[in-house]
């Protein structure tokens, strides 16, 4: 079991991040929560400090950075690991969903949705490897898709983001093996959170964010290398992946 | 589609939002606006009609605690149940609940609801400190009983008509259990509740009775039933663990399972269940909110749903009021699984618009049925308007104008603080 005492959660107000950070609050791990946002970082450490009884912010801290500028990113990896000591696990969940018809009309847009879902999660994951190697241990989490598993003409600039950050998690994970460093892939699903407001989320494949956070969690405690979250989706996307192609680009997916 | 509970009226919205953050803006949807909580009234309060519906579960954050003095300020969108997950183990419990746990601080303030303990500890805005109240002008009001009685007074019970409660501070009340102290014992008449509640009320903080409203009891009259009281407990029982056992009802039954033999017969085996007259230990859930047990229990009237009568009869009424009540449902043939009887405590509730007022309160629910259940509730209405009483408008999804103005004699003074920009389908139907 990996210990989960201190965390840095990065993109900390997602809902994903937030119910995980709940959940951790329970365990009496320390946090360290990231977010753009100063107000709902605010109200985020506010909620986490009244459940975990720290009203004085002693084990429940934070800061706000916007991760998808990369030039910051030493900095704020550095103040997190002053504010905790030994950081032991990171989970990266910043992440926007791309409105892939605007992406089909703009290179900007596909190039910007690539750089804030893919790209720069890679550019902090490359920054923060190094000293996870060094010590030889902990868990490095990173938020993917399921999205990432194959392009639809849906959400493709997404899933390309989320296909490519899980191919340098898998390269990074055969690198820190050696180390004793755990490397997990988190593939959710459909989650009922803010980013997926308007579709219609009814049905037996949305899942809500507190169970995947417990399923996040405990792919973290195991040092999985690839959890589907909830873990049917593992099934859903081995069908999905071996339809042939020449029959897949005629789905309307 | 978003309904309430009851599942009548079926309605459509201009747009849904659901809310994530305090403090941002309203968003740009059609006016008016209208905050929706876990829909688990029983009408058109909680709905918006062709306008917009925010969502405000999404705004379930703590605020701030006061491990002291239990003092605590959340969002709007946190449920009861959520805090009583955090309360309880750390000793405190909110000071009024209702039936359900499933149900937001926003609605309970904007219904100001009561709970069995109401004759001790009055509604759920006699424990509310504080509220943010964000307007659709910009504004954002910070109201108190103490520096702005006349906004606390509109917005507690104001039906989320005042604007968008944000955050809520309610004083919790101190435990030493999660367990209660409860007893239950078998009354044969109307009379015999009347003199097992006058002095149960003194010595029990929450008492409530269940009538058998089908089945007459003592002197061939309806009025039969079971009546509960209960503390919190000083200590838990050595057992301490306990887990609901939670079940559901998976999907709407192809017609309502509520009809008058299902209905004889439920009522008249819920009569005969044990009663335990020497008070024994339960833990709160089962006690305080039995149907939350049963996960979409509202299923079992099936698709077409179901209406909540409840009023409140004044006291010089209410012996009468409420025998005339049970008489004219038992005539009608309709009958409700769970009718509850209670009476209020004599304070005055906080909001211009608050249900609970001194009186007895019964509470049921019928089957859809159109015409008959239509005629039924004219009769109803009939008995509670020459009783000088009130209808729940939380528990309303048809009464008509007059009722609504005779119960609620201050509407015109609460209208007066109703943001322009906001609306529901209850106030444009009783305010027509």
């Amino acid at each position: 079991m990996n210990p989960m005492k201190n965390v840095v959660l990065f993109g900390a107000t997602s809902a994903i991040a937030s119910a995980v950070a709940r959940e951790l609050v329970d365990t009496g791990a320390r946090l360290f929560c990231v977010a753009r946002d100063g107000e709902a970082l605010e109200a985020l450490l506010a909620d986490l400090r009244v459940r975990g009884d720290d009203p004085d912010g002693a084990r429940i801290l934070g800061a706000t950075a916007d991760l998808a500028d990369i030039d910051g990113h030493a900095a704020i990896w550095q103040q997190a690991q002053e504010a905790l000591g030994e950081v032991d696990s990171v989970l990266l969940a910043w992440g926007t969903l791309p409105d892939q018809a605007a992406c089909n009309a703009s290179v900007d847009e596909t190039l910007e949705a690539i750089h804030v879902n893919g790209t720069s999660a890679i550019a902090l994951l490359a920054r923060i490897a190094p000293d996870f190697e060094a010590r030889g241990r902990g868990v490095i989490a990173a938020i993917g898709s399921v999205a990432g598993d194959r392009g639809r003409q849906s959400n493709y600039a997404y899933g390309t983001a989320k296909g490519m950050l899980a191919i340098y998690l898998q390269g990074l994970r055969n690198r820190l093996f050696f180390s004793g460093v755990d490397v997990v892939t988190l593939k959710p699903g459909f989650v009922r959170t803010p980013m997926t407001e308007g579709f219609n989320r009814a049905g037996a494949l949305w899942a809500e964010p507190e169970t995947v956070a417990r399923g996040i969690i405990r792919a973290m405690h195991r040092g999985r290398d690839v959890a589907y979250l909830p873990g049917k989706w593992w099934v859903i996307m081995t069908i999905i992946r071996l339809i042939p192609e020449y029959l897949f680009k005629r789905l309307k997916l | 589609m978003t309904a309430s509970w009851n599942r009548i009226p079926r309605v459509e919205h201009a747009a849904e939002v659901a809310l994530g953050w305090r403090g941002r803006a309203l968003p740009d949807v059609p006016r008016p606006l209208l905050a929706h909580g876990l829909g688990r009234s029983y009408g058109d309060v909680c709905l918006n009609p062709e306008a917009s519906l925010l969502h405000t579960p999404g705004l379930d954050r703590f605020v701030a605690f006061d491990a002291a003095t239990g003092r605590m300020t959340a969002e709007a969108g946190v449920s009861l149940d959520a805090l009583l997950r955090f309360a309880v183990p750390r000793g405190w419990f909110p000071p009024v609940v209702p039936g359900t746990r499933f149900v937001t601080l926003g609605g309970a303030v904007a219904n100001d609801v009561h709970g069995k303990n109401h004759h001790q500890a009055g509604s759920f805005g006699d424990h509310v400190r504080a509220l943010t109240l964000r307007r659709s002008d910009g504004q954002v009001l910070e109201v108190t009983p103490e520096n702005t009685p006349d906004w606390f007074a509109a917005t507690v019970g104001g039906l989320g008509l005042t604007g968008l409660i944000e955050t809520v501070t309610l004083q919790l009340a101190p435990i030493r259990s999660a367990w209660m102290r409860a007893w239950s014992q078998r009354f044969d008449s109307l009379d015999a509740f009347w003199e097992l509640n006058t002095q149960s009320e003194r010595e029990w903080p929450y008492t409530v009775a269940w009538i058998d409203c089908l089945n007459p009891g003592a002197g061939g009259r309806v009025g039969r039933g079971i009546y509960s009281g209960g503390r919190h407990a000083t200590t838990a029982p050595r057992k301490d663990a306990w887990h609901e056992r939670r079940r559901s009802i998976p999907l709407d039954p192809p017609v309502s399972l509520v009809n008058r033999l299902t209905l004889r017969a439920f009522n008249h085996l819920y009569y005969r269940q044990p009663v335990h007259a020497t008070p024994r230990a339960v833990h709160h859930l089962p006690w305080l909110f039995p149907l939350d047990a049963i996960r979409h229990w509202n299923r079992i009237y099936g698709h077409n749903g179901f209406y909540q009568y409840q009023c409140v009869l004044p006291p010089a009424a209410s012996k009468d009021g409420v025998q005339a009540l049970l008489d004219a449902i038992a005539a009608s043939g309709q009958g409700s699984f769970l009718a509850v009887l209670k009476t209020f405590g004599d304070r005055a509730a906080p909001g211009l618009l608050s249900f609970p007022r001194p009186g007895a309160t019964l509470a049921l629910d019928f089957p859809e049925k159109g015409r008959d259940t239509e005629r039924l509730f004219a009769r109803l209405d009939a008995i509670v308007q020459e009783a000088g009483g009130a209808l729940y408008p939380a528990k309303d999804a048809r009464m008509p104008t007059d009722v609504f103005r005779q119960g609620f004699p201050r509407w015109e003074a609460f209208a007066e603080y109703v943001d322009p920009e906001f609306s529901s389908g209850f106030w444009r139907r009783v305010t027509a």
